[in-house]
């Protein structure tokens, strides 16, 4: 394509940096379109309307204000595991983030087993809030922590067992061959519009998108930052630059969650094989797919956020051992006996 | 008490069957350590029982009498205030030296009474929709003691925090007596009457600051005392 | 990991009256979480003191008095027109209301009855504050336990009746429009149609909440069975208002006292009860009751005789001696005055019996064993205004 040829190390910091920069690029416009203006819409106000039209500078504020403020350690913090907390989550979200295929070649790392790793990578947020928990010394933050260990491990494997119905349908664990057979696949015979996994992995998808909820924390599954009891739970002590690392990874989080959803369920960044886009021009029109699906899903999570209450951990627990955990089970057993019959 | 207003005609006033019936029951069940009583009629009643009844009495009302509902309980300071009562400028010229008026003599409310602090407090009954007042008086002037109504109504728990630490009547029986509003260290009783108001101790009412001479000049004030109020009900 | 030392005297601990040795090596019994006094979920600044086992409450003890003003002490040296002035404070949601049982004993001191229009218009506005005050805990119940919407939709509508009450009497949050033998001014004109028609939105708001919160299944997971009072330890404690009716006592004093004080004699309206007890049932009721206030509120506009809207009372309000206590149906529950006089310009005792203070007795006795958000949930349902509790 183009006629350049970099060095591995050159072309190593030009996906890197064009990663870093799609990510938090799509996590301003996220932070923007939802946090400011959908949830203010359905709370009948309007939100930010000073910095920038509409408020739309907003975000470029708030990072500055974040960034001037005084980096405040509390008497008994355990201060290097204190100050290195934020950064163990945001480098989970750009672990996860790097194996998204964004075009036919056009993802940061090449994986064989990218969906494995991806998987596996997203649990190190886990480890960044406990010590947030701990060392913050601070009983609310230990009460945050110590929910959401508790959390996101129990909702780890409703996502992981959601997922294989995928792979199992696809079959393969590299997410280029899951977006390639949703591609080129078809329903019934029928391939219009591909075989996104959306239709014939539905419950898989509900189970994803709920395990989803509860990964990133958010509301109904947002004990762990229960604003009106724990005050920002894990997060409490947090200011200045560390919390704005949190903020970032929370909404980059959703993002890379949401891409990883498109991807496996709504085809990713490919559009069916029968509408006959070339394979060049998917190099340009892929990002612009994947982006829009993946904000569209980060849309829905941002919704149920604004709309739920939350459930207390028990129920939250109850919910994902007794409920999804089988109901994944099962969607795996029936899509294996399906793939071999059909 | 009976309005003093005159009405149309000289009000003919019916006897309360339902409050009359329960003053007697009351002197049934607690002989001697009833009082004394006064019925409103068609309003309310109030009765004054014994010190040492008083524990007693929260039994037969609530279990006997159907009062199950606490309202409230807490005390009256009958002693007239040493610091005057109209407004605030009375308490600071007291509080800056002068002598007091003579307050007047004490005067007990309703159903009479003897002790400085009498504790009250009210039940409901729900059922057939009747409150009543019972008083008591406690045993000393200085150190007022009375039994709890804890054990009966769990609710006068906080009541008789307050009343303690509001009051000083300490409540035997009542475990928990400690300080309810007030922090932990707090000296005194401030509902009490000789306890000033602490808000003109802490800054003079702005009357007096008004007439106050400037820094320096020392011993002016005496003669700049400020004017006498009316009373009238500001608007 | 660090080691901590006891970093507080003792003196300190007695003060706090709060365990201060705080233990970081993870040991989960006897661990003391202090909520508050400045916490989002109690709505203003009470603390209580948790001790914890893991995340079950072993004990809870709430402390007061950061906002005690001492209205009582005050009253002893304030005329009526200036405690009436300060008694606006107590239940700063509940506006008018607090004024109304004051006002009505002292009426019954000097034997004054306000003329009917008076009534009604005291009953009208007494029915608005319940409106806005309960309005207000239907969306903010959702907040504490997670909703974050409905509270917005709560204010936005809230605004409307303050609105309402800002015509009439000239203050949105402390009216003090209330004296004794009547009220101050009379109704704007135009204002019952305007007042008929925001009650209207009254009844959307309702039905919106209805809707969002209790058609929820989380919210119904989260309020089921949570905080379950038996109405026997109800009664004891001395809870009122929505708290008692929820848990199947069925007493109101608009209807089953104060007769003839206020204008309930002559309306139609129902009780609400409900037999659970639990936080649930708390906030079915105060649904209901705002259903019912806005219907009240019709029927007082369309009732609402004419005449004189003050009794003649002498100029300078003397009060001749006697003791009377009346209390009436406030929106948070039974809020009653005693008031002692002795013949003088200023009353010699005035007893507050704020509904909030009996309802939060409860709380040691109610949150033992609960989990920690299940506090918030109680403590929201139970609904109690900061400087009720403290006056």
């Amino acid at each position: 394509m183009l006629a350049l040829h970099l060095a591995y190390w050159q072309e190593t910091i030009l996906r890197l940096v064009i990663g870093l920069a799609a990510l938090l690029g799509l996590t301003g416009a996220v932070v923007y379109l939802y946090l400011f203006k959908f949830v203010s819409f359905m709370q009948s106000r309007l939100g930010p309307m000073e910095a920038g039209p509409y408020g739309s500078l907003q975000l470029l504020a708030e990072v500055g204000k974040w960034l001037q403020k005084e980096d405040v350690f509390t008497e008994r913090a355990d201060r290097f595991v204190f100050a290195a907390s934020p950064f163990v989550v945001i480098l989970s979200t750009f672990l996860l983030f790097v194996v998204v295929p964004a075009g036919p070649t056009d993802e940061v790392a090449h994986m064989s087993n990218s969906l494995l790793y991806a998987l596996a990578v997203s649990a190190i947020s886990v480890i960044g809030i406990l010590m947030a928990g701990w060392a913050s010394a601070n009983k609310y933050a230990l009460l945050g922590g110590l929910r959401a260990a508790g959390q996101l491990v129990a909702y780890e494997l409703p996502m992981v067992l959601a997922v294989i119905g995928v792979v199992i349908s696809a079959g393969s664990l590299n997410l280029q061959h899951i977006v390639a057979a949703q591609s080129t696949g078809h329903v019934f015979g029928w391939s219009g519009i591909g075989n996104p996994y959306i239709l014939t992995q539905f419950t898989g998808f509900l189970i994803f998108l709920i395990a989803m909820q509860a990964e990133l924390t958010q509301t109904p599954f947002d004990m762990p930052v229960a604003e009106s009891e724990l005050v920002a739970g894990y997060m409490v002590e947090y200011t200045g630059i560390r919390f704005l690392v949190y903020f970032i990874a929370e909404f980059a989080t959703a993002i890379g969650f949401s891409a990883i959803a498109a991807t496996l369920f709504l085809g990713g960044w490919g559009l069916p094989a029968s509408w006959g886009i070339g394979h060049e021009a998917m190099h340009v029109v892929g990002p612009i797919v994947i982006s829009a699906k993946t904000v569209l899903l980060t849309g829905v999570v941002f919704w149920v956020r604004f709309s739920f209450p939350r459930f207390r951990e028990d129920q939250l627990q109850r919910l994902a051992w007794k409920f999804l955990i089988p109901l994944a089970l099962g969607n795996i057993v029936v899509t294996a006996c399906l793939k071999v019959a059909f | 008490m009976t309005p003093t207003e005159a009405s149309d005609d000289a009000p003919e006033v019916e006897p309360d069957e339902l409050r009359d019936g329960l003053v007697a029951r009351l002197g049934e069940l607690l002989g001697d350590g009833l009082v004394d009583s006064h019925v409103d009629p068609g309003r309310d009643v109030t009765v004054r029982v014994t010190t040492g009844a008083w524990a007693k009495a929260a039994e037969e009302i609530r279990y006997v009498l159907g009062a199950r509902y606490f309202c409230f309980l807490s005390a009256i300071d009958w002693m007239p205030s040493p610091y005057g009562r109209y407004l605030d400028s009375d308490v600071d010229k007291v509080l800056s030296g002068e002598a007091a008026k003579d307050p007047g003599p004490q005067v007990q409310g309703v159903c009479g009474g003897d002790s400085r602090i009498q504790v009250f407090a009210r039940v409901t009954n729900v059922r057939d929709h009747w409150g009543m007042t019972i008083k008591a008086d406690t045993t000393s002037n200085e150190d007022p003691h009375i039994g709890t109504w804890t054990k009966v109504y769990a609710g006068a728990d906080w009541h008789e925090r307050e009343t303690w630490e509001m009051y000083g009547v300490t409540f035997d029986g009542h475990n928990g007596l400690r300080h309810l509003y007030l922090p932990s260290d707090f000296e005194g009783h401030p509902l009490r009457k000789d306890f000033p108001l602490l808000a003109r101790i802490v800054k003079p009412w702005p009357g007096i600051v008004d007439v106050e001479p400037m820094p320096l000049v020392e011993g002016a004030d005496e003669a700049d005392a400020p004017a006498e109020t009316d009373g009238e009900a500001p608007a | 990991m660090t080691a901590v030392t006891d970093r507080q005297k003792l003196s300190y601990i007695a003060q706090q009256a709060a365990d201060a040795r705080i233990n970081v090596e993870l040991e989960t019994e006897g661990m003391t979480l202090n909520l508050g006094p400045q916490h989002p979920a109690t709505h203003g600044t009470l603390r209580i003191v948790a001790r914890l086992d893991g995340e079950q409450v072993v004990s809870a003890d709430p402390v007061m008095g950061y906002m005690h003003r001492g209205y009582e002490k005050l009253a002893e040296v304030r005329t009526y027109a200036q405690i009436t002035t300060l008694v606006n404070r107590i239940d700063w949601l509940g506006s008018f209301a607090n004024e109304v049982p004051f006002i009505l004993a002292a009426e019954r001191l000097m034997g004054v009855e306000a003329p009917p229009r008076a009534k009604w218009i005291r009953t009208l506005l007494f029915e608005m504050a319940r409106v806005a005050n309960i309005g207000l805990f239907l969306g903010e119940m959702g907040l504490q336990v997670g909703a974050v919407t409905p509270a917005f939709y709560a204010f936005r509508d809230r605004e409307f009746v303050l609105n309402q009450i800002e015509a009439v009497t000239g203050g949105r949050f402390h009216p003090n429009f209330d004296r004794i033998g009547g009220i101050k001014d009379d109704l704007p004109k135009g204002w019952i149609e305007e007042t008929k028609a925001v009650m209207v939105k009254m009844r959307d708001f309702c039905d919106e909440m209805e809707d969002l919160l209790l058609g929820s299944e989380i919210f119904a997971a989260r309020c089921r069975g949570i905080g379950v009072i038996p109405p026997d330890v109800a009664l004891q404690y001395g809870l009122s208002g929505a708290n008692l009716r929820a848990s199947g006592i069925d007493w109101d004093l608009r209807r089953d006292g104060n007769h003839g004080l206020l204008a309930y004699d002559e309306l139609d309206f129902k009780v609400w009860t409900h037999p659970d007890g639990d936080s649930f049932a708390r906030f079915w009721v105060r649904l209901q009751e705002v259903r019912e206030a806005t219907k009240l509120v019709d029927q007082l506009c369309d009732g609402m005789p004419s005449g004189s809207i003050q009794a003649k009372v002498p100029r300078i309000i003397k009060v001749p001696a006697g003791e009377a206590f009346v209390s009436t149906e406030n929106p948070l529950g039974e809020m009653g005055y005693y008031v002692i006089s002795t013949g003088d310009l200023v009353p010699f005792r005035v007893k507050i019996r704020s509904a909030s203070f009996n309802n939060v007795s409860i709380t040691p006795w109610l949150l033992r064993g609960v989990y920690v958000p299940d506090i918030i949930t109680i403590l929201g349902s139970l609904y109690f205004i900061l400087g009720d509790i403290d006056r």
